[in-house]
């Protein structure tokens, strides 16, 4: 009995210029305790409407179904609780945020959460060793921590920041939306490192991506397949393999 | 206020040595009637024990007074202010004040301990009897309670360096060339009503002056605040560095609830030789009045900067982020050939809040320089308005200034609003104005949210990053406060 | 208006009042503003308070003539003639599409000066609508004045209906020591689209003292361009009300000073409805003693979310004598917009101008080549090719 991640019909739409479009159709999905699963899907099947609602945005609204997560209601609770309970979400396109200092807005971060999960705080100099012990292994310069929240940053800095923050805050789960976007074979491999060091019966991810490249990386437990706002097919991680080399024709008119 | 811990030292010390000074003995009344003429003036002039040329120099301020108008010109309003329903001398001792904490406005307790403030300074600062009889060390420190300073610390540092630093009702006596010399030479009595008002009336304030080639061995700093019911504060500050010489001064201030506004005229000047350097600095956090706009304080004040001298430089910092009514515009007039002057200001209004504020750079001299970074966030139902002048007169050959002026609300109850007024009389003067209007957005909020911040904490840390520009430049103690300062300002206006 | 900011009494204002007959109890009461008045600071009316400005008498069809065959005029589908404030009807021919109509009041705007002027001695101007749907072409309209001491109020009202569209040719000219205070009350309907291109070049001792009134519907367009380059003292001002969503309004301007003229443009963009955009490009260029003035108020109501609204003012100083004053103002009351202005003020760049010389280019040459391309993406705003290269010529001859 899984009490880990469990979506159940969940349906969501947004409002588009005044008339609310329907993108998540009843979503079925279980992600067990220290799994690591993927989904794919072409372009607008809702992934990264998944990914949001999941993490609290509210532009979207919630039309039917549920999410729970350590049993929880998720969908109850707004982004920062989520993030206090160990959702993280790495944005697709990660936000700039103009004059905020990486750093200080770190450890604002890694505090708040920390204080939610009635863990002491860090004081500046462990903090500072935690963080730079992490952009080692990250390959990113220190140089990054003193420059505004992405701001100036390449699309390869901006997601390796969020595999940083991912690394600080210790999420017990992440979703990854298209976190290989953008990045050349070392960097992927750098990021894929990153999350596969988290693995362990205590980490579960949701890896979200259009490309199997970044599944040679990070093996998944399971494979799902999404189009249209709706999974069509689950399986191991050789769907991956056989999406790259068919492409979804096949899945879509499986489900068709 | 500098930093909690310094300023906690500085205020008992400060109390204690109120008793070593012994003012309260000299004088038998507590406060001057109520109402303004001109016995008002003779019996402050004469409390001061102030010369002659003193009590004529005032007078004559205060004909002036009589004959000016209140400006309207600011985006601001407020019932009349009755001038004659005022006292314009208190002294600082001798108040009924709360006997404890327990009988202070819980509300205002909750928002020192939310800027960190300890425990005994709370109390002192909520005027809580008895709670200055205790000692410590500070930065140097000008206090001024209420309307008189009842200290001065470090001054022997000070004077080994050659450094006066004293209120400026001793520099009257004790240093009465300079006094004559420079006082209203920047902002002349006649220069604006509310100015007029401060140079008949003023009760105190500070004075520095730095001679030749020194580098004052330690940052300044005054601590005001209002405390006495109904009694406006007129404070004068004026500050000279000669030739090559150098200051940082750091002006800070908080006020105890209150329920019926107050006034407050203040008059700064400077004025730095050649090569010399005054960086002022201030964190203005009087009462802003209650969620309604009951009470809080009104504070015109004008500030003025004279970089007489060749290579100069005045820079003004501030962080607005109290009163009802602020009025304010410190100003540099660069007659010194290559002077600079600069301006880096916060203004943050919130619930019914009313600013009006910004700087003047008037270029006199060729190869002068100016910077100003105006940041204004309104929230609530407040109106905060930047306004300001750049002028390039015919000798500002080469001259140049860059202003940016950025505005940020939140919610859309407030208004924020930019009166940029740009001259030039000189062909090779350049001007750089930009000027933007914008919101926290959602973005923004839910990347922060997702990473474990309350909306509140993401409000403040983004805001604090939109007024980077201008913290930076404060020094460093100061920043700290400043920074729990514009969040707890901004305390319900979001969500 | 408060006591001591304005001339109650100077014969130009009792000539006014007494021209005026019952039409001059707002006039006489305000007076003519001082510099102490805020909208006036930069822009002194000194000089014009001392005339007593006469109605300005009817010129002879020849006289017309004359004038008009010293002018380049574009050609267009409509044309309208107005002689020392009276229409020429021999000179005027309207389209079809143009419909004679009765200006109903609009918005007095009694805190303007140049309103209360126009209100108080109100001439009939060209007042027309175009029928809901119809693209009617381009109206040339001339304003021509000749004579000392004389005074015009004309009063032309322009209504596009739903879908309608108009391109306006607002040429002004004259001879003599004169004044003129057109106003414009334009209606903008839904959807539709008016291009308003204003050329100025009033005499060099004439006094031009414009004001348009433009109130733009739901998807409507008012796109106007203002180049002042006469009179000793002119201000072109324009108030723009966006009061249904997705309206749009340009107020675009280029000033060319010159002599010891004072050349002024004055604009409040209201968005009063959300989603709509405004754009303002406004560049001066001052030579001799010549004195430039830009006041340009963003002004966003609560309810007008979503509002785009840019501003940028350049102002090029060529002379030592020459002086430029610059009020860029932004007055928001909603959170949710997007508003910004720019300013700059400064000289030829001297590197640039080097470059061009150490390539052989003649000095005064190199300047005028620099100063069309301070110019030209100003113009690049006039859509309108025919009125662009007339708008050239005027800057270029």
């Amino acid at each position: 009995m899984n009490d880990f991640l469990k979506i159940q019909g969940l349906e969501a739409r947004i409002d588009a210029d005044g008339t609310p479009k329907e993108i998540l159709k009843g979503i079925d999905l279980e992600i067990p305790k220290g799994e690591i699963h993927a989904i794919m899907g072409p372009n607008g099947s809702g992934k990264s409407t998944l990914s949001y609602v999941l993490s609290g945005r509210d532009d979207y609204e919630v039309t039917g179904g549920s999410a729970t997560f350590k049993g929880q209601d998720l969908l109850a609770l707004d982004p920062e609780e989520r993030a206090a309970l160990g959702v993280f979400l790495a944005f697709q396109s990660p936000v700039e945020l103009p004059g905020v200092n990486n750093a200080n807005f770190l450890r604002t971060a890694v505090n708040a959460v920390r204080r939610a999960r009635g863990e002491d705080e860090l004081d500046a100099v462990a903090f500072l060793k935690a963080v730079r012990a992490e952009t080692k292994r990250l390959s990113m310069s220190d140089e990054m921590l003193k420059r505004a929240v992405n701001v100036g940053f390449s699309g390869g800095e901006k997601k390796r920041n969020e595999v940083l923050q991912m690394r600080l805050l210790q999420p017990s789960f992440a979703i990854l939306d298209e976190t290989d976007s953008g990045l050349d074979i070392d960097a992927l491999r750098i990021v894929a490192d990153g999350v596969n060091s988290l693995r362990g019966p205590d980490f579960s991810a949701l890896v979200i991506t259009h490309h199997q490249r970044l599944l040679d990386y990070i093996v998944p437990d399971r494979v799902h397949v999404m189009a249209k706002g709706k999974i069509i097919f689950s399986g191991g991680p050789e769907v991956a393999k056989t999406l790259e080399k068919q492409g979804y024709t096949q899945f879509l008119e499986a489900a068709a | 206020m500098p930093a909690v811990t310094e300023t906690r030292e500085t205020v008992e010390k400060l109390a204690k040595s109120s008793y070593e000074w012994g003012f309260e003995t000299d004088i038998e009344m507590d406060i001057a009637p109520k109402g303004l003429n001109e016995d008002t003036v003779r019996l402050i002039s004469e409390h001061k024990r102030e010369p002659e040329w003193m009590l004529e120099w005032r007078l004559k301020a205060f004909r002036m007074w009589l004959e000016m108008k209140e400006p309207e010109w600011a985006k601001v309003s407020h019932p009349p202010i009755d001038y004659q329903d005022a006292h314009y001398f208190a002294q600082p001792k001798k108040k009924p004040g709360p006997k404890s904490l327990d009988e202070v406005d819980p509300e205002l307790l909750k928002t020192y301990a939310k800027l960190g403030i300890p425990l005994h300074e709370q109390a002192l600062l909520a005027g809580v009897e008895g709670a200055e009889d205790q000692k410590r060390l500070p930065v140097a420190v000008d206090a001024v309670f209420d309307s008189v300073s009842v200290a001065t610390t470090f001054r022997k540092t000070l004077e080994e360096a050659g450094v006066i630093f004293c209120p400026i009702s001793d520099a009257i006596r004790e240093h009465p060339d300079l006094v004559k010399q420079y006082l209203g030479s920047v902002v002349p009595a006649a220069d604006n009503f509310f100015a007029a008002l401060n140079s008949a009336v003023f009760t105190d304030g500070s004075f520095v002056f730095v001679p030749k080639g020194v580098r004052c061995p330690m940052e300044l700093s005054t601590y005001f605040r209002i405390n006495a019911r109904n009694t406006g504060q007129f404070e004068r500050t004026l500050i000279i560095v000669e030739d090559g010489a150098s200051v940082s001064y750091l002006e800070g201030c908080t006020a105890p609830q209150r329920d019926e506004n107050q006034l407050h005229a203040a008059v700064v000047e400077l004025i730095a030789m050649d090569d010399a350097s005054i960086k002022y600095s201030t964190v203005q956090n009087w009462y802003p009045g209650d969620d309604e706009g009951r009470g809080g304080i009104y504070n015109f004040v004008t500030k003025r900067g004279a970089c007489r001298g060749a290579r100069s430089k005045i820079s003004w910092t501030q962080v607005e982020t109290g009163s009802a009514i602020t009025w304010k515009y410190p100003s540099c007039v660069l007659a010194g050939e290559g002077s600079v002057g600069e301006f880096y200001s916060v203004a943050v209004t919130n619930n019914h809040q009313q600013a009006d504020t910004g700087t003047k750079m008037i270029h006199l001299a060729p190869n002068t320089r100016s910077t100003i970074i105006a940041k204004t966030i309104s929230a609530g139902r407040s109106d905060s308005t930047y306004r300001g002048l750049v002028r390039m007169q015919p000798k500002a050959r080469n001259a140049r200034n860059f202003t940016q002026c950025d505005s940020l609300l939140i919610g859309d109850q407030c208004g924020a609003h930019t009166v940029p007024y740009i001259e030039s009389r000189n062909m090779t003067a350049r001007i750089e104005h930009e000027a933007t209007t914008s919101k926290i957005s959602e973005d923004q909020l839910f990347y922060c949210r997702s990473r474990g911040l309350s909306e509140e904490d993401a409000v403040g840390l983004i805001v604090n990053g939109f007024c980077r520009e201008v913290l930076k430049e404060l020094p460093m103690e100061f920043a700290v406060e400043a920074q729990k300062l514009l969040q707890v300002s901004l305390e319900g206006s979001v969500g | 208006m408060s006591t001591g900011t304005a001339v109650q009494s100077s014969p130009a204002l009792s000539a006014f009042v007494g021209r005026a007959a019952g039409h001059g109890s707002v006039l006489a009461e305000r007076g003519i503003p001082t510099r102490r008045v805020e909208a006036w600071r930069y822009t002194p009316l000194r000089a014009f308070t001392e005339t007593v400005w006469n109605e300005a008498p009817a010129l002879s069809d020849h006289d017309v003539q004359s004038l008009l065959d010293a002018l380049a005029l574009p050609k267009a589908e409509s044309r309208a003639v107005f002689a020392n404030g009276q229409e020429a009807a021999s000179q005027t021919r309207l389209s079809e599409n143009l419909v004679r109509s009765q200006g109903e009041a609009v918005d007095p705007l009694e805190d303007r000066f140049s309103a209360i002027l126009n209100a108080a001695l109100r001439q009939n101007g060209l007042s027309i609508r175009v029928p809901a749907g119809v693209a009617a072409g381009t109206l040339v309209l001339v304003s021509l004045t000749s004579g000392n001491a004389i005074s015009t109020h004309l009063r032309h009202q322009i209504v596009l209906e739903d879908g309608a569209s108009l391109t306006v040719f607002d040429f002004n000219a004259g001879d003599g020591q004169y004044v003129t205070n057109p106003r414009f009350d334009i209606v903008v309907g839904k959807g539709a689209q008016l291009n308003h291109v204003k050329l100025q070049r009033e005499g060099a001792d004439a006094g031009h003292l414009a004001l348009v009134y433009a109130s733009v519907d739901a998807n409507g367009n008012y796109d106007s361009f203002t180049l002042n380059q006469g009179s000793e003292l002119a201000r072109h001002e324009v108030v723009a009300t966006l009061t249904q969503a997705h309206a749009q309004v340009h107020v675009n301007g280029i000033q060319i000073v010159d002599g010891t003229r004072l050349n002024d443009l004055t604009s409040m963009i209201h968005h009063a409805a959300p989603d709509c955009g405004s754009r303002q490009t406004v560049k001066t260029v001052l030579s001799e003693s010549g004195q430039g003035v830009f006041q340009g108020k963003i002004l966003v109501d609560r309810v007008a979310q979503k509002t785009d609204g840019y501003q940028m003012n350049q102002a090029l100083l060529l002379s030592d004598k020459a002086q430029i004053n610059s009020k860029p103002e932004l007055e928001i009351y909603a959170d949710d917009v997007k508003c910004s202005h720019g300013a700059t003020v400064g000289a030829l760049d001297d590197e640039q101008l080097f470059y061009l010389r150490s390539r052989g280019v003649p000095e005064a040459e190199a300047r005028a080549i620099l100063v069309q391309a301070f110019l030209l993406d100003a113009l690049d705003l006039v859509t309108d090719e025919t009125l662009r290269d007339v708008l050239i010529r005027s800057i270029t001859a």
